[in-house]
């Protein structure tokens, strides 16, 4: 099969671009919206603001989450806040600016006109969402307030409080319940998503697993959107809540949607050191924190003083030595990969030697207690529950984890996978983030995707797609129900011999990827990860015990499922980052870095998207290229100098 | 750290539940309370034993899918906390910990710790929204939002809708939770033209679901993990007096000009 990939990107000038492709798209007469069904699974602030959205436009929605409540999606977790060109402070922001921001903080590896588009949504974004309630931060004449965020040098960030992900997923929320009460969007919670059904070539329905009840059933439709976050789970060890994971956009890769840039993924500086085995997930610890914490580590490796018995004179910060322009601002691959060095060094702090001081005491003398309470207390009590250290006193210590992705399924303009019919949106397709995301761009892509874009661009696939109704006994169905049945039979199967729970492979795995297709990737690293995860799949199938059965409310066997997939997904990503013979955003192959050890990219060999086709569970996948042309932000070496 | 655990376990929605008691090992002081159910989920497995279920997601305090019963006391013993961000060590080495899900009629049990806590979703469904179909907002700074305003406003919405004050009140009485988001939306000007029939509709759901009255205990507040204030339910109670005032008051109008 070979796999086109058109990104549908319209002509005319970048400024002109969305507005002339509005108007050439086709509509749905408003009383045909009611006759056509759409499918979304996911109700993080993607998810939930397209169905929202679509209901209110008069579609019929069916929304799925795997968490008890849609409002449970891990959107919540966010904390920071969300960018957006109002310039509102008039300190020179524009549309212009946070476009070309963005396309220089992915590394030059994302679409100019998807990042412009989003830069121009931006502001629409804030305004529904002060609409809808959204409690943002004020000042005292009841203006909206901004902070300036990590890797930006204007304040463009709209906040509320830490809670900012909270917030806005709650106005998403409430908007979806209310189309809920009006009967307009029927809710499906504690529901997962198994299989994708592609009919006669389209996205036509899915195959779900009633999580309590265990029943396995086909929902069906006429386009279907996957709002369902990102894999960083892949990792083991995340900030990702426990329940993320890559099952849905898996299952649809597997069904023939291209996979772009699977090895790009974030690791977030300022996330709290990990403490012992048991540990089940990482913390992150805003970003924001940057604005006000000074990153520093001893000068003298091994020194094990206690940080107020460190002179200042013997502290390195080094962030601001290195990048003084930007300083403790840098974005997050720069800040990360120095935070690894200098322990690497052997002058990390901490139990573990895997930590960097977070220092709060120059903001405090500068500021007062009060005012970093205001900004942020709900953080610094967070850090106190999970550390039991006050940091108002002692610096914070943290150290970078796997936050965010930046791959996932390829799509068009259109946010089109290259299944036709079947729409990925927010985290789950390949983003407008290149190969590193700035602070705070999450929510304004998740909300630009279901909020502004998706809902104009479906509306033209139904109305030229010309879909014929399908029923549940359209071949297709039957054998994407009969897969997801099989599947479930071979986990619960009995084991015999030695026997591993979920969890144990999940573990192997996360620490297999970290070393290999972590923070630092090498040929020789990946080449080894390559080699044990077919190995670990193979025990994986033959030792895991999956208790229970499969009629019930059963964690193991879900758990089991995602794990699955991810132990496919992990090779993936690992063949990506091997190919990608260069250094770009978060993804650093030591091999290629520039004198003082920055990311060297390629731009002659490697400025595309790289699209994985699947093409069976015995063969390589296949690898294609949407070439990347830079026309507005020139090609040029990042440098936060 | 080494405790004893005494867990209700209950097979499905219909079943008898019992305490069954368990050993949790070898426990770091930093284990948070669910990975603590983590380690004794692993060795029951080890043992063919089936683990707990338990719901739980982001473990970092704010998706609310988490909160059991600890000794009696909803998300136990440690003020403003979630399950999840509990931490062992503020446990005696060698206690016996009882585990139950939350109480309450609303709340029927699905499995071991798990409930179903769905009536949260249709209490919000019926009124707990600012209607504002995407696309039609003004800037967003030509609406002013006093600083006081925005600021009470944030601290009502930080509920993360756990169930938490239902399990801790003598009536399971969901009246935190939906003052709380009454609360949020009435202290902003956007929230005004919709703040009579939200918290009539709102509070007719709650008591549709089965929850109970609110008799003021206190309970809720002193068991809510973002410590949402009982102030709430004050501003829920005269929001509903004035709003039934004045519905009446339409009826009456309406009727003498019809």
């Amino acid at each position: 099969m070979t796999i086109e990939l058109r990104s549908h990107v319209p002509d005319g000038p970048i400024e002109q671009k969305w507005d002339k492709h509005k108007f050439e798209m086709k509509l749905v007469n408003p009383a045909n919206k009611r006759k056509y069904t759409i499918l979304v699974v996911g109700s993080g602030l993607a998810g939930a603001s397209a169905a929202a959205t679509l209901a209110e436009l008069g579609y019929n929605v069916r929304c799925f989450c795997f968490q008890d409540s849609p409002r449970r999606a891990h959107s919540i977790a966010a904390q920071g806040g969300i960018n957006a060109a109002k310039n509102y402070q008039n300190d020179g922001d524009s549309i212009q600016r946070l476009f070309y921001d963005t396309v220089k903080g992915g590394d030059f590896r994302s679409r100019e006109a998807n990042v412009y588009r989003l830069a121009q949504l931006s502001v629409n974004i804030i305004d529904q969402c002060v609409a809808q309630g959204v409690p943002f931060a004020r000042e005292y004449g009841g203006l909206l307030a901004n902070r300036s965020f990590g890797g930006a040098q204007v304040s463009r960030t709209f906040y509320a409080r830490g809670q900012t992900g909270q917030q806005l997923l709650l106005g998403a929320y409430q908007a979806l319940e209310r189309q809920v009460g009006l009967g307009k969007v029927a809710m499906y919670p504690r529901t997962e998503m198994l299989d994708l059904i592609v009919a006669d070539g389209r996205a036509r329905g899915i195959v779900t697993r009633d999580l309590t009840t265990g029943r396995v059933e086909s929902h069906l439709g006429d386009a279907v959107v996957l709002g369902t976050g990102g894999y960083g789970n892949v990792f083991y060890l995340s900030t990702n809540a426990k329940g993320s994971n890559a099952t849905a956009i898996w299952r649809a890769y597997r069904r023939g949607a291209a996979f772009g840039n699977p090895c790009f993924t974030q690791i977030h500086p300022t996330c709290i050191p990990q403490s012992g085995d048991y540990q089940s997930k990482l913390t992150l610890m805003s970003e924001s924190l940057r604005n006000d914490g000074r990153v520093w580590v001893p000068k003298k490796a091994g020194d094990t003083r206690a940080p107020d018995e460190i002179p200042e004179a013997e502290r390195d910060y080094y962030l601001e030595r290195k990048y003084p322009s930007f300083g403790n601002l840098s974005p997050r691959d720069i800040a990360s990969r120095a935070a690894k060095e200098v322990c690497d060094e052997g002058r990390g702090v901490g139990p573990t030697g895997r930590g960097v001081y977070l220092d709060f005491a120059d903001a405090i003398k500068r500021l007062g207690t009060d005012t970093i309470h205001e900004r942020y207390g709900n953080l610094f009590e967070m850090y106190q529950r999970i550390t039991d250290d006050n940091p108002y006193r002692v610096p914070m210590r943290i150290y970078p984890a796997v936050h965010y992705t930046m791959g996932g399924l390829w799509v068009d303009y259109n946010l089109m996978s290259t299944i036709p019919g079947l729409h990925v949106i927010g985290e789950a397709n390949f983003s407008d983030h290149g190969a590193n995301r700035l602070g705070a761009s999450a929510l304004m892509q998740g909300l630009a995707d279901g909020y502004f874009i998706l809902p104009y661009t479906i509306g033209s696939y139904i109305a030229s797609a010309k879909l014929s109704p399908i029923s549940a006994s359209h071949p297709a169905v039957r054998e994407a129900e009969r897969a997801v049945l099989e599947r479930t039979r071979r986990l619960l199967a009995p084991r015999s011999g030695r026997t591993r729970t979920v969890d144990a492979f999940h573990r192997e795995l996360g620490k297999i990827m970290w070393e290999g297709c972590g923070m630092a990737r090498s040929e020789a690293g990946l080449r080894s990860a390559l080699a044990r995860i077919p190995e670990l799949r193979e025990e994986f199938w033959r030792e895991v015990t999956v208790l229970g059965s499969d009629g019930e409310l059963n964690q193991a066997l879900e758990r089991a499922g995602r794990v699955a997939d991810f132990l496919e997904l992990a090779e993936l990503m690992c063949l990506d980052a091997l190919h990608r013979r260069e250094s770009c955003g978060g993804h650093f192959r030591v091999e290629y870095q520039t004198g003082d050890g920055e990311a060297q990219r390629d731009d002659e060999h490697f400025a595309y998207v790289a699209a994985w086709e699947y093409t069976g569970e015995h063969s390589a996948p296949t690898l294609w290229r949407e070439p990347l042309h830079f026309e507005h932000v020139h090609l040029a070496q990042r440098s936060y100098k | 750290m080494h405790f004893r655990l005494r867990v209700w376990r209950q097979a499905g929605p219909g079943a008898p539940g019992r305490l069954e008691s368990y050993d949790a090992p070898d426990i770091s002081p930093e284990c948070s309370f669910l990975e603590m159910l983590d380690v004794v989920n692993e060795l029951l497995m080890a043992r063919n034993e089936a683990p707990i279920a338990f719901d739980h997601d982001c473990r970092e305090g704010i998706c609310g899918s988490c909160g059991v019963m600890i000794n009696g006391v909803a998300h136990g013993p440690e003020r403003g906390t979630a399950t999840c961000q509990l931490h062992m060590r503020h446990f005696t080495d060698g206690a016996e910990i009882v585990v139950e899900p939350w109480r309450a009629r609303a709340f029927p049990v699905l499995k071991d710790l798990c409930v179903d806590r769905s009536a949260f979703d249709r209490i919000i469904a019926a009124g707990g929204f600012i209607t504002a179909n995407t696309g039609g907002a003004r800037d967003g700074n030509a609406i002013l939002v006093p600083k006081f305003a925005a600021e009470s406003a944030m601290d009502a919405a930080a509920c993360i809708g756990c169930g938490a004050c239902v399990a801790a009140c003598p009536n399971g009485s969901a009246s935190l939770f939906t003052a709380a988001k009454i609360s949020h939306l009435g202290s902003l000007p956007q929230g005004q033209p919709e703040r009579d029939r939200r918290v009539i509709r709102m509070t007719q759901q709650m008591d549709a679901e089965g929850f109970g009255g609110c008799t003021l205990h206190g309970e809720c507040q002193e068991a809510c993990p973002k410590m949402i204030s009982l102030d709430t339910i004050s501003r829920m109670n005269r929001d509903f007096l004035a709003a039934s005032w004045r519905s009446g008051e339409e009826r009456a109008s309406q009727e003498n000009t019809g």
